[in-house]
């Protein structure tokens, strides 16, 4: 699979559009990345198998990809709102229509998604928590089968997304494990059921912030921070840290093939932090400069250690063996119940890569998008939860699965 | 070692002697325990621990004998911070290493438990006191183990305070220091009374100590000596008065604290006491002379000789069930080995015998038959030692049989009991098996080069699933002298059609490089995730480990345990050293056929080992998969429920 240009987003998107014209479904007038399907039977796969949906999501939210991208990017922002219209109201008038639920939470969810600011598993919990809103069930076993089943048809939308599976069951686990199905009311359950739904929704809204604010004594004047990547937490993170008048200069890497670091330099640039943009494999050469190592994670498994963009193994090993630490940003929704082996021990997620060459046909090309850092490269991790050694990671997850 | 010398200085005297004293015998309880430490009962000790303090660490400094201080050393931390939370309580008497911890958390425990080592070096035996004490405590170290240690009563506080006893049954001596040699007659009165007294208590309690953790028989740990220390002038013994203000008086605690010791282990190089466990013990076996120095404490026998003699006395030891006395031959014989075998025909014979019971008249069925089960589980001990998850079956036994209501009449009580037996051996190990199976067969590709080291059932249940699902993998069946257990489990995978090689030990390294996974059995997972196993299984986990291939342990959840062991030493079995000394089939070589005459030769054929969790990428339990680090979670948060 060849891509001229990384505006393949865009072209994508065309294409899409074009066939929901077809289809003639008013809602698919979506311009978010991997646009909801327009008919049910694609609704419960990903779009395209061959390349992750949870990159295309990131790449449309985050990608620095030409200036005209950004410009038609911000377009599609701005039509947002219009397109959030009709779909919200469809979602209103769902209790209406009883087919199409699994149909409908995927809809719900990417019209969460969209919002670049929300992070897939809060909008996964959302869209959960609609479907609970949405139920015509009348006893709590249906409804905690109804719920599995739409977090089951959001898990497997899109199963290179860690955060999205995580969020899911995090939250079915919220919701049904407690003493709620003990309501003899099913009416006061099931608002009981919504209450926490919104409340996990809140607490997950508000980690990144609680991240930022633990994460802060670390930072100390006069620090450099090598980040990879770009992540809302860290950049959350700097962010409160800038606030707070601590002087530090960043280092971001480019972040290769979607250029997420020339992003983040751009926002932290607004911040007046000085920044310095390096290319990827300049990680070893920077390192001694270099007082600590920031990344965020789109997963963090059983191990402790994190799933996360290409590329952060090889900091996290150049850093391990510098004698620098390595600090993780992650909220507790992106722990999940994994624990890969070795790198190909996971489902890859795959993303078009752009050499701004034609490569022969010959040529194989690595696409998978991340990799995975081992527990013993990584120093400590910052969530919600605190700030905790990769050890605990198994802990947390012990308590809130089993 | 700094931070804490300047702690000394600095505290309070009083406070100091105590802590400097206990060595760790109350510290760990603190873990299950909630208020677990108690108040030395009188702070007239101090002024000896005083004295000896400042004498006592130095010395540790110097210790030449590594083995005291490699294994004390190492836990300590840990203990340390634990026993920091129940630091508060101490009396005066005897917390000073509370105190001492409470500064530097650097454990005084060691220094400490060496401190009793050089105490006794005035006696000639002193070496070896130092070694097994110390190895005693590495190995019973974790959470709790310390009561263990506690438990077997050391011989030689007695002798000076003869009334202490009396009065102090109830408290467990903190040291297990054998001091035989020196027995005298008063002592070994003393030590009579003690143990009178300390089968009185169990009774009273209906849980012995010994019993309960089940590693331990009530004849063959010394019952529990308990002598307090009231005498605070008996400088001269130092030793006792440490070994004795440790356990302070703790009424309270007692009880439950004995729930949570881990099994006693008998230490076969204290003469006494195995001549006393002897004199009990039902199976006469005989002790095999030239043992390795490093592994003295562990029982080692002549094979082939109990059999016979066993057999004709079946008639004549009424109080065993013929259903324990058939698996314990059975195990004697090495017909049931393997770690889930043993545990369900043990528990099975359990069942049986508890179908047979009648509670003698006069008698309490919940007192009576835990004391039935004890003497069972020490039967079984004599002729096998117990492994740590057959300990921890006892131990969920004990206590369902503790739990049962007293209003349920003796039939009901039965059929809970027996169908109790049967929920742990469907839930805990059959059950647990499929699970881990499924959770394992996720960790298997195609292409996938499988390596596995002796015979592990659960992993031969993988191998076996992951082939039926239809993945193309190959698989390295690696084994080694004596037993030769590879071969059976080479010989069910190749009939099933896998695809198999076959290599001993020696050639590990070699096909290592061609392996992707490594999917090792154990005999028991401990609380630091070192995997306690067959022989051989850390140098695999190593070699691989150095290879980056990732090593899988598959073990069931019943198998873990509290304890914490550093090494293999402290806690082993022996097997027999014939078995290495012969080569079944070759007659040519014959070079060690008369080597029991050697002086100078000695044998080790040890069956299990220890490996570090550093070498280990993987637990497969019944919870799921989890890292090593993970298992005194999985401890902490189930093993109350299940085994408790």
């Amino acid at each position: 699979m060849w891509w001229g240009s990384a505006s393949f987003i865009l072209d994508k998107q065309d294409e899409e559009r074009n066939a929901a014209v077809l289809a003639s479904k008013p809602e698919s007038l979506n311009l978010s990345p991997p646009p909801p399907s327009s008919s049910m039977a694609d609704a419960l796969q990903s779009p395209n198998p061959k390349i992750s949906a949870y990159y295309q999501t990131r790449a449309a939210h985050h990608g620095v990809v030409t200036s005209d991208w950004l410009a038609q990017a911000q377009a599609a922002v701005g039509r947002n709102p219009d397109e959030q219209g009709p779909i919200t109201a469809e979602v209103e008038a769902k209790p209406g229509s009883n087919s199409g639920k699994p149909f409908s939470v995927i809809e719900e969810f990417n019209s969460w998604r969209k919002q670049p600011d929300l992070a897939e598993a809060v909008a996964a919990i959302r869209a959960l928590a609609s479907v609970i809103r949405s139920s015509e069930a009348t006893t709590m076993m249906e409804l905690e089968i109804e719920l599995k089943k739409a977090s089951e048809s959001l898990k497997s939308w899109d199963t290179t997304s860690i955060s999205l599976t995580a969020g899911c069951d995090l939250f079915i686990r919220y919701v049904t494990r407690t003493s709620a199905l003990e309501y003899e009311d099913f009416n006061s359950a099931k608002s009981r059921l919504i209450e926490r739904a919104e409340k996990f929704g809140e607490i997950s809204m508000k980690a990144r912030r609680i991240i930022a604010v633990l994460s802060q004594d670390f930072i100390f004047d006069g620090c450099t921070i090598l980040v990879h990547g770009f992540s809302r937490v860290v950049l959350e993170v700097l962010k409160t840290a800038a606030q707070s008048n601590k002087l530090f200069r960043v280092f971001c890497t480019e972040g290769r093939p979607d250029r997420t670091g020339l992003r983040l330099s751009n926002e932290l640039a607004k911040l007046d932090v000085p920044v310095k943009l390096l290319i990827d494999s300049a990680a070893a050469y920077t390192m001694d400069e270099v007082d600590m190592v920031f990344v965020g994670a789109d997963g963090v498994v059983e191990s402790g250690g994190i799933i996360n963009m290409m590329g952060t193994f090889q900091i996290a090993l150049v850093a391990h063996s510098m004698n620098k630490p390595v600090y993780v940003a992650a909220e507790s929704y992106k722990f999940a119940r994994l624990y890969p082996l070795d790198q190909k021990d996971m489902a890859p997620a795959l993303r078009p890569i752009d050499f701004g060459v034609p490569i022969p046909s010959k040529v194989e090309v690595e696409k998978s998008a991340r990799d995975y850092t081992p527990p013993q490269y990584l120093t400590l991790l910052f969530t919600d939860l605190g700030v905790l050694t990769p050890s605990v990671v198994s802990d947390e997850l012990i308590q809130l699965y089993l | 070692m700094d931070a804490r010398r300047v702690s000394r200085t600095v505290i309070d005297p009083k406070v100091r002697q105590v802590g400097f004293f206990t060595p760790n015998a109350e510290a760990p309880p603190g873990r299950t325990q909630s208020g677990p430490v108690i108040p030395a009962p009188s702070l007239s000790e101090s002024p000896a621990s005083n004295s000896l303090y400042p004498v006592m660490i130095p010395p540790s400094r110097h210790l030449s004998d590594t083995v005291a201080i490699r294994t004390a050393a190492v836990p300590v931390p840990d203990s340390a911070l634990r026993r920091k939370e129940s630091v508060d309580v101490p009396v005066g008497s005897y917390n000073p290493s509370e105190s001492l911890l409470g500064t530097s958390p650097v454990s005084a425990s060691p220094s400490s438990r060496v401190g009793d080592g050089l105490e006794f070096s005035d006696e000639s035996s002193a070496r070896w006191y130092r070694r097994s004490g110390s190895g005693k405590m590495a190995s019973s170290l974790p959470g709790g183990g310390f009561e263990s240690a506690a438990l077997k009563t050391p011989v030689e506080v007695p002798e000076k305070s003869g009334e202490a006893v009396a009065e102090s049954q109830k408290e467990l001596p903190a040291n297990a220091e054998p001091l035989k040699s020196k027995t005298t007659k008063a002592e070994r009165r003393a030590l009579q009374e003690a143990q009178r007294a300390a089968k009185a208590a169990a009774k009273g309690e209906g849980k012995k100590p010994a019993a309960v953790t089940g590693g331990g028989t009530p004849g063959k740990t010394a019952k529990p000596a308990k002598q307090s220390v009231q005498k605070k002038d008996t400088p001269q013994v130092p030793a006792s008065v440490a070994a004795s203000d440790k356990k302070g008086g703790d009424r309270p605690p007692d009880k439950e604290r004995k729930k949570d010791v881990p099994p006693p282990r008998m230490q076969f190089d204290d003469k006494s006491r195995v001549e006393k466990a002897k004199r009990r013990a039902v199976v006469n076996q005989i002790e095999a002379k030239n043992r390795v120095e490093l592994f003295r404490h562990l029982p080692q026998y002549e094979r082939g000789t109990q059999l016979p003699d066993l057999e004709s006395k079946i008639f004549q030891l009424d109080p065993m069930h013929p259903a324990i006395y058939k698996v314990g031959l059975k195990y004697l014989a090495g017909e049931i080995s393997g770690g889930n075998a043993r545990c369900i025909a043990m528990l099975q014979a359990f069942q049986e015998a508890i179908r047979d019971y009648s509670t003698p008249p006069e008698k309490v069925l919940v007192r009576d038959l835990t004391a039935k089960v004890s003497s069972y589980v020490s039967f079984f001990t004599q002729c096998r030692p117990l492994s740590i998850s057959m300990g921890n079956a006892v131990r969920f036994l004990k206590s369902r049989i503790a739990k049962l209501p007293l209003s349920l009449s003796e039939s009901e009580a039965k059929s809970t009991l027996c169908s109790e037996i049967d929920r742990f051996i469907n839930e805990k190990i059959i059950l647990a098996d499929k699970v881990i199976v499924r959770h394992a067969s996720t960790k298997v590709r195609d292409g996938d080069v499988l390596l596995t080291y002796g015979s592990s059932c659960v992993v031969e249940m993988i191998l076996l699933y992951a082939h039926d699902l239809g993945k193309k993998f190959r698989v390295v069946v690696v084994d080694s002298r004596p037993k030769l257990e590879g071969q059976a489990l080479l010989h069910r995978l190749v009939a099933k059609g896998l695809s198999c090689t076959y290599t001993h030990i020696n050639a590990v390294s070699y096909i290592m490089h061609e392996v992707t996974r490594v999917f090792l059995g154990a005999a028991s997972v401990l609380a630091n995730g070192t995997v306690y196993s067959r022989v051989g299984t850390a140098c695999v986990a190593m070699v691989a480990h150095a290879f980056c291939v990732p090593v899988l342990i598959c073990c069931e959840a019943y198998k873990f345990h509290e304890r914490v062991q550093l090494d293999s030493i402290c806690s082993n079995e022996l097997g027999d050293p014939h078995a290495i000394a012969k080569v079944p089939g070759r007659t040519d070589v014959n070079y060690l056929d008369n080597w029991a005459n050697k002086e100078n030769l000695q044998l080790l054929n040890l069956m299990y080992d220890a490996t570090p969790s550093d070498y280990i990428s993987m637990i497969v339990t019944d919870y799921g998969m989890i890292p090593p680090t993970s298992v005194p979670v999985i401890v902490r948060e189930y093993g109350r429920e299940h085994l408790w």
